[in-house]
């Protein structure tokens, strides 16, 4: 379009009235009051916390900031058994909700027909019960005389899990496999959610281009739903793993004192032994491995605006 | 191999209704052993049936009061972080300014944050502050951890919203807090009450940050974490299986309601 | 039912709008009179909605003024003008049945009793049984009549048309201009309707103003712009012309004579927008209905005084009502040309030598320093 040449600049225009800005400000007042509150009691308890962690001195005189770095140290020397659980308890948890909670979702998205509101309420009801209530319940599912264990027993599964150290003795009670499943119980509905909503969104016509193009149904599952459906796995591994490494009522209610997560540490020292220092430095230490791991993982996966 | 191919055919199925099953499991539990008589202080093991805890559900020192305080916290928590919420989600998707990278980060660092640090740092900050822990640090910890979800529940509605609905709203003579009113807010009133939703469900069942912030006050999932230590009363099944019940029977029926209202006017 | 009542009258003077450094409209003027049917017509993003929302308050004008008969409106909120708008894709209130959609302006102003208002006027769009559906129950075409309905009912003293039925399939589209038409000639209402569809100006305004990157490249009735294209954006944007290049022989009386390849144009001095030095260059133009194509063998035939080109068929194209032929010639290497099917020639097949000629009040001329093929790809592309 040649023939449309630039016009000159236009030479500014005196207005008797200048046009009104309008609402200049109204999203900064929209925004003060709710960042205030984050900043307040999110963003500056984390630098509190932070200033704790090296500090150094006792409850009854006090506590002064002394750059006391060996603080980090001790902790991590006395506690990796414990952070190093907590990642391969909420990995296992993680990678268990995966594989539970993609047929359910796949379920729901393509399968459901006029079920589908039905098996969406079922889905996100048991939240309305406790969900300390629900983890006690599995005490009585995963009792030592109950069907589950009798069950494991007589099909020598328990023989295979104990020989693995998941179990010890015929019990299942206690042991890293009763805290795994409880947290895999848990956080599966958070996997479930997001994945549901990434594969709603999948037109169903493209799983018939995909057979009309000789796909086989898993070439179709593996080369078009799954990698269609990857938002959903991000966000989904993101909030069942977050949420798992944290834990520490599935390990307190379900485990024993070899169970101990780092989120059992951090109570403690928090709430009972009332060392300050060690559990802010522990404490900060979780959240910088969660925040170095999380920002590496949604590098690698590669979606972003998760908000 | 008919049999064969049935099950390749309803694989997904399968597996999806065991994942449901597996989901449900804890619920039948708990609704089967509120009519437990247990024998010791716990109720972990089928002993006879009887209706006694339904009968008298708040027969448990203290379970009823701290049931009332959680919904207290959980409605003023739900209140304060609904309204937040609400308006920051308008500023992010109305406006342009400046830090929006960092407001969006602000938003989702807490929804991506362990509980137990948030616990932990906020009880640091109220230490050195010499807060009194109590209500008041319990419901300014759950509107804090709320407000992120609200933010995106709402954002998702409004973001999906037409402008032109509002300008022509503007072109029928409605000014800025008419157009606001009748038509803003009632398009955003499924998002606004999605997140209000579930600031109340995280806010009543939150046990990690209030147990470290609550002082010496007691909601009733603190209640239910020490009565795991002391003995678990049959009641705690009661007011667990009632909940699911009025949960799922409100929503089905809000759901049939609405059903029959699309029909009648189709 | 065009009245000498100016109140009703939209002037535009000078106004612009920039968006940093992207000029969206360069400062234009334009005045549409009471009562007339006004249509903008361009491709996307030729600033014509922009003008439009701009008249709607909801867009402030970088420059300019904007005059509603003699009240300046220019930073008047829309909730304060006289005008409404249908919107592209209508934009009915989703949570509100037909009824309120309808009240709805109504009721902002303040005004009390709206049933039997908002009953006529649901009659009057034939959707009074309907009152209480909700928007996403009804069709397309009754969605497109709620919005109409809904600004109507406001007896603004314009109404803006935003590509009004751009969402509807193509025989809906043309039963809705004649609807449209209908409506506007029992209100008397001032209707400036913005579309790409040029079929659509033409069928409904009284005057077309045809925008290209900012700019009215031209404003006149239908059948003015058809006839005589003053650029050759509006020559190619609207219908197809065929463009040749040629040079300025001679003058005689009030007619050009141009040389184009070998021979000889003839064009008339009125119907030419360029000046003619002799020597100089003019892009000549016809219309491919306006040409009679004759077998090589008969073109002893054609009578003189008419405008001839000779060329090969290079394709046809038969689509009932008429015959398109598409011809290499020396001059233009492909003239389209349309031929009514009334008595075929069964020579005229691919690959035949033709001459084509036509009646030399039928061409036209057009400055040739602009780019010959402006407005051509707006066309296909609108097609696609």
């Amino acid at each position: 379009m040649a023939a449309v040449t630039e016009a000159p600049p236009l030479a500014p225009v005196p207005e008797k009235k200048p046009p009104r800005k309008r609402g200049r400000w109204t999203p900064y007042l929209l925004l003060l009051p709710g960042l205030l509150w984050l900043i307040v009691f999110f963003a500056l308890p984390m630098i509190y916390q932070a200033s704790t962690s090296v500090q150094t001195g006792s409850l009854e005189e006090g506590y002064k900031v002394t750059w006391h770095f060996a603080t980090y140290w001790d902790a991590l020397s006395e506690y990796w058994p414990q952070f190093l659980r907590s990642i391969l308890y909420a990995g296992a948890a993680t990678i268990l909700c995966l594989l539970l909670g993609y047929p359910l979702a796949y379920l729901i998205a393509f399968r459901a027909g006029r079920w589908r509101n039905l098996i969406m309420i079922l889905v996100i009801a048991p939240f309305f019960t406790s969900f300390l209530i629900r983890t006690l319940a599995w005490k009585t599912i995963l009792a030592d005389s109950g069907p589950v264990v009798g069950a494991l027993n007589s099909l020598h599964i328990l023989d295979l899990t104990n020989a693995l150290g998941w179990t010890s003795g015929d019990r299942v009670l206690a042991t890293p496999l009763a805290v795994v499943c409880g947290l895999t119980y848990n956080f599966l509905p958070f996997m479930i959610l997001p994945l549901y909503t990434s594969l709603e969104r999948i037109d169903g016509r493209l799983h018939e281009a995909a057979g009309d193009l000789y796909a086989k149904p898993f070439t179709t599952f593996r080369k078009v739903t799954f990698p269609l459906s990857m938002p959903g796995v991000v966000s989904g591994t993101l909030l069942t793993f977050i949420p798992a490494a944290g834990d520490y009522v599935n390990a307190e209610l379900l485990g024993s004192t070899d169970t101990r997560m780092i989120g059992n540490v951090i109570q403690t020292q928090f709430l009972r032994i009332l060392d300050y220092p060690t559990a802010a430095a522990l404490s900060f230490i979780l959240m910088a491995a969660i925040l170095l791991m999380v920002t590496l993982y949604i590098r690698r996966a590669g979606t972003e605006d998760l908000v | 191999m008919p049999f064969v191919n049935w099950l390749k055919r309803h694989l997904v199925v399968i597996a999806g209704l065991i994942t449901l099953g597996y989901l449900l499991l804890p619920n039948v539990v708990v609704t089967v052993f509120s009519f437990n008589k247990p024998k010791g202080r716990f109720n972990y093991e089928w002993q006879q049936f009887s209706t006694d805890a339904w009968k008298d559900p708040c027969g448990v020192a203290d379970m009823c009061g701290s049931l009332s305080i959680s919904l207290q916290i959980a409605f003023w928590a739900t209140v304060g972080a609904t309204v937040l919420g609400t308006m920051i989600a308008f500023a992010l998707v109305r406006y342009r300014f400046r830090a929006r990278g960092s407001v969006n980060s602000l938003i989702f660092l807490p929804m991506a944050m362990p509980e137990v640090v948030m616990a932990a740092s906020l009880l640091t900050l109220f230490l050195n502050l010499g807060a009194q822990l109590g209500f008041w640090t319990i419901l300014i910890a759950h509107i804090m951890f709320c407000l992120s979800f609200v933010v995106v529940a709402v954002k998702a509605r409004v973001m999906s919203m037409d402008p032109r609905l509002e300008q022509a709203a503007q072109d029928l003579y409605a000014g800025p807090v008419q157009t606001f009113l009748r038509v803003t807010l009632p398009i955003a009133a499924p998002g606004i009450a999605a997140g209000a939703l579930l600031s109340f469900a995280l806010s009543f069942d939150d046990f990690i940050i209030t147990n470290f912030n609550a002082g010496s006050t007691v909601t009733f999932p603190m209640f239910v974490w020490g009565s795991a230590q002391r003995g678990t009363p049959v009641q705690i099944n009661v007011i667990g299986t009632a909940m699911f019940l009025v949960a799922v029977l409100l929503v089905l029926s809000s759901m049939i309601i609405s059903n029959r209202r699309n029909r009648q006017k189709a | 039912m065009k009245t000498t009542d100016s109140s009703g009258d939209v002037r535009l003077s000078g106004i612009g709008k920039t968006y940093g450094s992207f000029t969206a409209v360069h400062p234009l003027d334009l005045t549409v009179p009471q009562g007339s049917f006004f249509a903008l017509l361009g491709a996307s993003g030729c600033g014509k909605t922009t003008t439009l929302r701009m008249i709607a308050g909801l867009e402030e004008p970088t420059s300019g003024t904007v005059f509603l008969g003699d009240q300046e409106v220019t930073h008047l909120p829309p909730y304060k003008r006289p005008v409404n708008t249908v919107f592209q894709s209508y934009a009915l209130f989703p949570h509100l049945d037909i009824f309120e959609n309808v009240a709805f302006g109504l009721r902002r102003r303040g005004i009390k009793s709206v049933k039997k208002q908002v009953e006529d006027m649901l009659e009057l769009v034939q959707l009074g049984e309907q009152a209480r559906k909700k928007p996403h129950q009804l069709s397309g075409g009754q969605q497109q009549r709620v919005a109409v309905a809904r600004a109507l009912i406001n007896h603004p003293k314009v109404l803006l048309l935003d590509e009004p039925l751009g969402a509807l399939d193509l025989k809906l589209r043309r039963q809705m201009q004649l609807e449209l038409k209908r409506i506007q000639t029992e209100v008397g209402i001032t209707f400036i309707h913005v579309t790409h569809d040029q079929e659509e100006a033409m069928t409904m305004a009284d005057t077309v103003a045809v925008m290209n990157a900012g700019r009215v490249e031209q404003l006149g009735s239908p059948t003015d712009l058809y006839e005589n294209p003053n650029t050759t954006f509006v020559a190619n944007f609207l219908g197809t012309s065929n463009l040749i290049e040629a040079e300025v022989d001679t003058k005689s009386g009030d007619d050009i004579v141009l040389k184009a390849g070998g021979g000889k144009l003839v064009l008339p001095e009125s119907r030419c927008s360029a000046p003619t030095t002799t020597g100089g260059k003019v892009l000549v133009g016809v219309r491919p209905e306006k040409i009679s194509l004759t077998h090589a063998d008969d073109a002893g035939e054609i009578s003189e005084g008419r405008n001839r080109i000779t060329g090969k068929i290079a394709d046809s194209s038969f689509i009932g009502v008429s015959t398109q032929y598409v011809i290499d010639s020396p001059v233009c290497p492909e003239f389209e040309v349309y031929a009514q099917n009334i008595d075929r020639d069964a020579r005229l097949v691919p690959g035949a030598e033709v001459v084509l000629h036509w009646n030399p009040a039928h061409t036209f001329g057009l400055d040739a320093a602009q780019d010959i093929d402006a407005g051509v790809a707006e066309v296909e592309e609108d097609a696609a």
